[in-house]
């Protein structure tokens, strides 16, 4: 479970106040699928940071499994996004200089799980996501949707209970999201939360729920079903109505 | 994160700038290698000159003519007051007990010449004893005969090499050859000694010292080298000559030295000398940890979206402090370990050029510079390693 309340996040950007997140309060529960949309700059991003403990807010209450995480220190959050968080990136995110495997196996580094241990889970992620052929290669001889599917392995090998995805299918062709868009969906459907910023209205009515952002607050909430609705929401903030 | 995984991760790293890494090592490495060399360097000419006494005998006492005080000169040079005579010398070998041989001696310089070949070289006038005291060697024929000191006589000794350029095709022992305007008898050839104390033994001519102070005109000795009976009767013996001279000069006017002063004034001087020249080298070490900073700096900043990568994957400070001050160790620990090759190999290079510089790095040189060098790594990997841990997660993901 996921409970926001009250939260707002402001930047200095450049000695101009920036208001990423307003106020914002919401709960999601556990196993479900969310889908937060929005216009550049509308918050997304910041939302997701701070669900997955990488940002802090400045004010409000955050209680992530039921454990309030918005007083936590530097190294209390880093136990909670190795174990609890899970990310996805738009542009993948992987260490060019390590193979699909080893990609894999860094969260377990930091936690000390043992090489062979670490060896067989990540290989086990591999071929969940398909690329049981291509663990000894590089980022730079795999695809973009094998990159994608290295970095979800990657996300979810020390089985998070949330998963964070960052405009996951945004740099990918068609079929290769579709492809990535079905693992996350897998994985969802097995109990893992999932949270996906998203512009792609075709990525955002596969969620279960979807939140429209503008200007750091929640301005729509609706079934993933209601897409229609909130893309015309959405291009109302955009077109600043 | 274990510590394996730690160097792991550190080594991938590296092995992903191999040039930058390549250079950066070898600065460390050529920093390394500077110390191990000069110290070797240092240590083998302490190693020598101790040697080079070693070689000239042992528990020596050497009385020389004047005082610094009275003279204001160096011992053995400018006025002095009285010379030390033979009659000083037979005077100490029967007046003071301590003292087992002793060995007058007079230096010049004379021309020596069989038939169309003539030499220049170092005239030594001797006595029997310095075959002992002088700890010499002969090779052919004998050593000058033990005459009265005072009594000359027309035999000559000569040193390996001028006996061999003198008499290239035959024996020289029962030769007579021109020392100056005297004809004297080779009754023995030196063994080869080499170099010492500045003398090239392998080319000198030694006459009897009364003989030698009549072809030099001198009225007095060069010096007297006693051979105390034990180390533990240096200092007595020492106390014991200088009373007996200055009863009979009628005043101190002689300098009394113990091989042990002069042997440990050397080992100081170039001890110290050793240490300076490590501390020097000392400084490129110095020098290279900036250029490894330098580097870990450069890779903290093009890494960073691998910072926050790994961040957003758990990892803690410490983790990021370890993965890069590893890089950093490793670096410098490579580096080390290559420069104590090389500054091996320039030693042992240096030996088979100069055989006669036992020149070798002491195992405390080789520790200290290879620690420093790890030193060097983490001290300087640990500004870069901070600013690493320090990087805000979501601005690094972004590569701010």
């Amino acid at each position: 479970m996921i409970r926001l309340a009250g939260i707002s996040r402001s930047y200095d950007v450049g000695g101009e106040f920036v208001h990423a997140l307003v106020d914002v309060t919401e709960e999601i529960a556990s196993g479900e699928h969310v889908a937060i949309m929005g216009p550049s700059g509308s918050g997304k991003s910041t939302l997701l940071h701070v669900i997955g403990c990488l940002d802090r807010p400045d004010r409000g209450r955050y209680e992530l499994d039921g454990r309030d995480v918005s007083e936590l220190d530097d190294a209390e959050l880093s136990l909670v996004r190795r174990h609890t968080v899970g990310f996805v990136f738009q542009f993948f995110h992987l260490v060019p200089r390590l193979t699909a495997r080893e990609n894999v196996e860094l969260p377990m580094l930091f936690a000390g799980v043992d090489p062979a241990e670490r060896r067989n889970r990540a290989l086990e992620r591999l071929r969940a996501v398909g690329l049981e052929a291509r663990v000894a290669h590089r980022p730079d001889q795999l695809s973009g949707g094998e990159r994608q599917r290295v970095a979800l392995a990657r996300a979810t090998v020390l089985s998070p209970k949330v998963l964070l995805a960052d405009e996951p299918t945004g740099n990918l062709d068609t079929a290769s999201g579709r492809h990535v868009l079905e693992l996350l969906e897998q994985m969802n459907a097995s109990g893992l939360t999932l949270i996906v910023v998203t512009h792609d209205p075709a990525v955002a009515r596969r969620a279960r729920r979807i939140l429209v952002l503008t200007d750091g607050r929640v301005v729509y909430r609706g079934p993933g079903s209601r897409i229609h609705e909130a893309v015309e929401r959405l291009a109302a903030a955009e077109n600043g109505a | 994160m274990r510590t394996l995984d730690v160097l792991g991760f550190a080594g991938r790293a590296l092995r992903g700038h191999r040039l930058r890494t390549a250079l950066s090592l070898l600065g460390v490495a050529i920093g390394v290698a500077a110390v191990v060399t000069l110290t070797a360097l240092g240590e083998g000419a302490r190693r020598y000159v101790l040697g080079q006494f070693a070689a000239v005998g042992t528990n020596m006492v050497v009385v020389l003519p004047g005082r610094t005080e009275t003279t204001g000169a160096m011992p053995g040079f400018g006025g002095v007051p009285q010379d030390l005579t033979l009659e000083d010398a037979v005077a100490v070998s029967r007046g003071v007990p301590e003292v087992d041989k002793v060995a007058p001696m007079v230096v010049g310089t004379e021309t020596v010449a069989f038939g169309e070949r003539r030499r220049q070289v170092a005239l030594f006038g001797a006595t029997h004893e310095a075959l002992e005291v002088r700890r010499l060697a002969v090779a052919q024929g004998r050593f000058l005969p033990p005459l009265p000191w005072d009594r000359g006589a027309p035999v000559a000794v000569l040193g390996a090499r001028l006996a061999r350029e003198l008499f290239p095709a035959r024996a020289s022992v029962g030769q007579v050859v021109r020392v100056g305007d005297w004809r004297m008898r080779v009754i023995g050839v030196l063994e080869p000694r080499g170099q010492q104390l500045g003398i090239d033994m392998d080319d000198v001519v030694v006459v009897p010292v009364a003989t030698a102070m009549k072809m030099l005109n001198r009225s007095g000795l060069f010096r007297l080298v006693l051979q105390a009976r034990s180390h533990a009767d240096l200092e007595r013996a020492k106390t014991a000559v200088l009373r007996l001279l200055t009863e009979r000069h009628g005043e101190e006017d002689v300098t009394v030295i113990t091989q042990d002063a002069v042997v440990s004034a050397f080992s100081s001087i170039l001890g110290a000398l050793t240490m300076a020249l490590s501390g020097i080298a000392a400084v490129s070490l110095a020098v290279a940890g900036v250029g490894i900073m330098n580097v870990m700096l450069v890779s903290v900043s093009e890494r960073t979206r691998e910072v926050g990568l790994l961040k957003a994957l758990g990892a803690e400070r410490r983790h990021i402090l370890a993965a890069f001050l590893a890089e950093a160790i490793l670096i410098s620990s490579a580096g080390g370990l290559l420069g104590v090759g090389l500054g091996w190999a320039a030693v042992l290079l240096l030996v088979a050029i100069y055989p006669a510089l036992p020149a070798s790095p002491p195992l405390w040189a080789v520790a200290a510079a290879f620690s420093l060098s790890v030193g060097v790594g983490a001290v300087f990997g640990v500004l870069p390693a901070r600013r690493a841990t320090r990087l805000d997660p979501v601005s690094a993901l972004a590569g701010r």
